[in-house]
C-alpha cells in the first residue's frame, strides 16, 4: 500500500464531511468495545492474564534471534522452506519466484495483513498470476479496489448496500441487500476459486517456535481452505510474530478473540506445520514461510520496542475515539489506529507520518484495552518527543511549546496566566458551555464543539478541598 | 550477506548482543523454555465439576447442536434423526473410522471417502474436545482427511466421552503423549463458520459448514 500518511490532516477532514462514512461509522460504534467488555468480565481473571501475556510477549523478543532459529530448523524439519525478506520488495519478489517456478495461475489468500504491507496482490498480478482475497471483508475491498480500513474487520466502512452494488457489478446477479444473503452469494462465487487455485497464501497470527507451526485464527473457514486444498500453501508473516510453545498460544488465543470482537474462541484454530504426510487425502505438497523483517527490527532495543508484543487484535482502534470518527483510511497506510500511529511512523518514516503520532486525545483508552498492555500513549509520546528533536514539527508548534514551556517554570505567572485563561474559556463557553469557534485555534472547533472549562483552574479547586479538611 | 544473516545481526546489535548468529548458550536457554512449557492463568471456568456440562453450554454458546448416544452403534440412528429434524438428505461422506456401523438399516447412504464439492454431509471424529471453549480438535492423517469437516454444509463430528479435556493445553499435551508431535494440520473448531464482515452483523455460514453436530458417545 502506498503511503498517504503524510496527507493526514486533509483525508481526516475529507472523512469527517463525507456523510456516508459517518453514518456508517456511527453504525459500527461500540458494537466491538461493548462485545468485548462482556467477554472480558465473563472470563473472570482477565487482568493476570494480560500481565502474564505481556511478559511471555516480552521474553520471546528479548531472545527474538534464537527464537527465529529454531522456528526455522523445526519448520525446516518437517518439511517447510523458510525465507527471510529484509524489506518489502524482496518479500513480493521471494513469493512470485515460488508462483513462477510451481507454473501458478491463481493464488487464493485470506487475510494477511503483512501482505498489504508489502503489497503482494500487486506484485503477483503484475507477473500475471490471478489473486483472490477470501475473506468476505477484503473480498469486498478487492472488488472495490480499495485497502482495508480496520485490521480486524476490513471493510467496516462499507454499508450493506455499497456491498450489493459491488456484488451486482461483479458477480452480474440481482442486486441483493440482506446481508445473509449477501455473504451467501460470495460463498458461491469464492467456492470455484478455493477448488481451483493453485497455491494458497495466509498470514499467520503466531509463529510456534518449538514446533515449526505456523497458523490463523478466524472465523469464516477461509483460510482453511486456503491452506489445505491448493498444492501450495505460503506464508507470509513478521518476525516479531514468533512465540516459543503451544502452550504460550493456548494463552493468547484467550486474549486475541476477546479483545478483538468479544468472542471467546474464534471458529477455527488452523495450525499447519510442514507439508502433506504421506498417505494424507488434503494438504499443499509444498510450504513455503516467509519471514518478513520490513521495519520491525527499528523498533528491537529501543524505547519503542514494547509495540512488537501487538497481537494485531484490532482492541485499540475500536476504542479510540479519533478512529471512530474518521475510520481507518485517513490514517493513509496499512494499520489505522493508535497501533498504526506507532508502527507506521517507524516503518515508513517519521518524517512521512509525523501527524499520526499527533493524531490523539490521549484519553488512555487503547492502553486499556491492549490485551499484551503495550502502553501505546507513552509510545506516541515518545515519537512525539523524536519529531520535536528532529525539527520536524511546524515552527508555530515549537514556538507555543516553547512558551508553554518557560511559563510552566514560573509558577506563579502560570497560575495566573491559567487562572484567565480558564475564565475567558468558560466565557466563550456561553450558556451550551461549548466553544464554537476559536479563531486562530480553529483545529480544536473544527468538526466539533470544545466543551468549555468550567472557569476555575485545578490549582483553585485543589486549594479549596485542602482548606475544606 | 544474506537477507537471514542481516536480520539476525540486526536484531543481536541491537540488543547488544554479540556476533552475527544466536551462541549455543542462546539457544540452550531457548530450548530449556521450549522444553519445559508453562501454563498461563486459565479461567475458572476452564476446570469445571463437570466437563460435559461445561462443554454442552460452550456448544450452545457457539451454535453447536448436540445429543448423546449409549454406545457407538447408536451414531447411524443418531445420524439419521438428526439429518431428517434438520430437512437434510440422508447421505453423508465420512473418516473410515465409521464403515463398520450399520449405516444401512439406520436409512443412511454412507460412503467412507474424502468429502468433495458436492457433498452435503460430513462425519468425521475427533482427537479431543475441549470443554472450555466447546471446541473439537480434528488431526489430520491418511484416515482423518480435514476436508470432509470443510466442505459440505453439515458437520457431524462424534466426541468420545473419555477424550473430553478441559482446556487448550491438555489437547496439547494429549497429541504431544499420544503422537510426539503435531501432524500437517491441527484443526479446531467451535461451531459453524461465521463473519461480520457487512455492518458487523453476524451471519452463521461464511466459508465453511452452516451446521456442526456433535454426537457425545462413549
Amino acid at each position: 500500500m502506498q503511503v498517504q500518511s503524510m496527507f493526514f490532516k486533509r483525508r481526516a477532514s475529507e472523512k469527517l464531511a463525507d456523510g456516508l462514512l459517518q453514518a456508517n461509522m456511527r453504525k459500527a460504534k461500540g458494537k466491538f468495545v461493548d462485545a468485548r467488555a462482556k467477554a472480558v468480565l465473563e472470563f473472570g481473571n482477565w487482568e493476570p492474564l494480560r500481565d502474564y501475556a505481556a511478559k511471555l510477549r516480552d521474553a520471546a523478543l528479548a531472545d527474538l534471534d534464537a527464537y527465529l532459529v529454531e522456528f526455522e530448523r523445526n519448520a525446516t524439519r518437517r518439511g517447510s522452506v523458510v525465507h527471510w525478506a529484509e524489506t518489502a520488495e524482496e518479500a513480493c519478489a521471494i513469493i512470485v519466484k515460488i508462483a513462477q517456478d510451481n507454473g501458478v495461475r491463481k493464488v487464493t489468500k485470506s487475510k494477511s495483513m503483512v501482505s498489504e504491507e508489502v503489497n503482494l496482490n500487486e506484485r503477483l498480478e503484475a507477473a500475471g498470476v490471478q489473486v483472490v482475497e477470501t475473506d468476505l471483508g477484503e473480498y469486498i475491498l478487492q472488488l472495490a479496489h480499495e485497502p482495508p480500513s480496520h485490521i480486524v474487520a476490513p471493510a467496516i466502512h462499507k454499508s450493506k448496500e455499497q456491498v450489493a452494488d459491488l456484488f451486482t457489478e461483479a458477480h452480474g446477479k440481482p442486486r441483493i441487500t440482506q446481508i445473509d444473503a449477501l455473504t451467501r452469494e460470495a460463498r458461491e462465487q469464492l467456492r470455484e476459486h478455493f477448488l481451483s487455485a493453485d497455491m494458497g497464501i495466509s498470514g499467520s497470527n503466531f509463529l510456534v517456535a518449538e514446533t515449526g507451526t505456523t497458523l490463523t485464527v478466524t472465523n469464516e473457514g477461509n483460510a482453511d481452505l486456503v491452506t489445505t486444498i491448493p498444492r501450495i500453501h505460503c506464508v507470509i508473516a513478521g518476525i516479531e510474530k514468533v512465540i516459543p510453545t503451544l502452550e504460550d498460544f493456548a494463552c493468547l488465543v484467550r486474549l486475541l478473540p476477546r479483545s478483538a470482537i468479544g468472542q471467546s474462541i474464534t471458529n477455527y484454530l488452523t495450525l499447519t506445520t510442514g507439508v502433506k504426510g504421506p498417505g494424507d487425502a488434503d494438504g499443499p505438497e509444498q510450504m513455503h514461510i516467509v519471514l518478513v523483517d520490513a521495519g520491525r527490527t527499528k523498533f528491537v532495543g529501543t524505547d519503542l520496542q514494547e509495540m512488537l508484543r501487538c497481537i494485531r487484535c484490532g482492541a485499540c482502534m475500536n476504542h479510540c475515539p479519533v478512529y471512530q470518527n474518521i475510520g481507518g483510511h485517513a490514517y493513509g497506510w496499512v494499520y489505522p489506529g493508535p497501533m498504526g500511529s506507532v508502527l507506521t511512523p517507524v516503518y515508513v518514516g517519521i518524517e512521512n507520518a509525523g501527524d499520526l503520532p499527533n493524531a490523539a486525545t490521549f484519553c488512555g483508552e487503547c492502553a486499556v484495552a491492549c490485551p499484551v498492555k503495550i502502553p501505546l500513549p507513552d509510545l506516541m509520546r515518545k515519537l512525539r518527543e523524536r519529531q520535536f528533536d528532529g525539527h520536524l514539527r511546524p515552527w508555530s508548534e515549537r514556538v507555543g511549546l516553547h512558551a508553554w514551556g518557560w511559563l510552566a517554570m514560573r509558577p506563579g505567572l502560570y497560575a495566573f496566566a491559567t487562572g484567565w485563561a480558564a475564565r475567558i474559556g468558560s466565557w466563550l463557553g456561553g450558556r451550551d458551555g461549548l466553544i464554537h469557534s476559536l479563531p486562530g485555534l480553529d483545529g480544536w472547533t473544527k468538526g466539533r464543539d470544545m466543551p468549555a472549562p468550567s472557569g476555575r483552574t485545578f490549582r483553585d479547586l485543589y486549594r479549596e478541598r485542602q482548606g475544606k479538611r | 550477506m544474506s537477507a537471514r544473516e542481516n536480520i539476525l545481526a540486526r536484531i543481536r546489535g541491537a540488543q547488544g548482543k554479540p556476533g552475527g548468529e544466536p551462541t549455543a548458550a542462546d539457544l540452550g536457554r531457548v530450548r530449556a523454555v521450549m522444553a519445559n512449557p508453562v501454563n498461563g492463568p486459565q479461567p475458572a471456568f476452564a476446570h469445571p465439576p463437570d466437563l460435559l456440562v461445561q462443554f454442552l453450554k460452550e456448544c450452545d454458546r457457539v451454535g453447536t447442536t448436540h445429543a448423546q448416544v449409549a454406545s457407538e452403534a447408536d451414531i447411524p440412528r443418531e445420524v439419521a434423526r438428526y439429518l431428517a429434524a434438520a430437512g437434510l438428505e440422508a447421505r453423508i461422506v465420512a473418516w473410515p473410522a465409521f464403515a463398520h456401523l450399520d449405516w444401512a438399516s439406520a436409512g443412511v447412504t454412507f460412503e467412507s471417502r474424502p468429502a468433495r464439492r458436492d457433498d452435503r454431509t460430513g462425519l468425521t471424529g475427533c482427537t479431543c474436545a475441549v470443554a472450555e471453549t466447546g471446541t473439537t480438535l480434528l488431526l489430520s492423517s491418511p484416515d482423518q482427511p480435514k476436508v470432509t469437516a470443510l466442505l459440505p454444509e453439515t458437520h457431524v463430528c462424534v466426541v468420545r466421552k473419555s477424550r473430553l479435556l478441559g482446556t487448550l493445553e491438555e489437547a496439547f499435551a494429549l497429541v504431544r503423549r499420544e503422537q510426539g508431535e503435531l501432524p500437517r494440520s491441527a484443526f479446531f473448531v467451535s461451531g459453524p463458520s461465521r463473519t461480520a464482515d457487512i455492518e458487523q452483523t453476524m451471519v452463521i455460514g461464511a466459508h465453511g459448514p452452516y451446521r456442526v453436530h456433535v454426537i457425545i458417545a462413549p
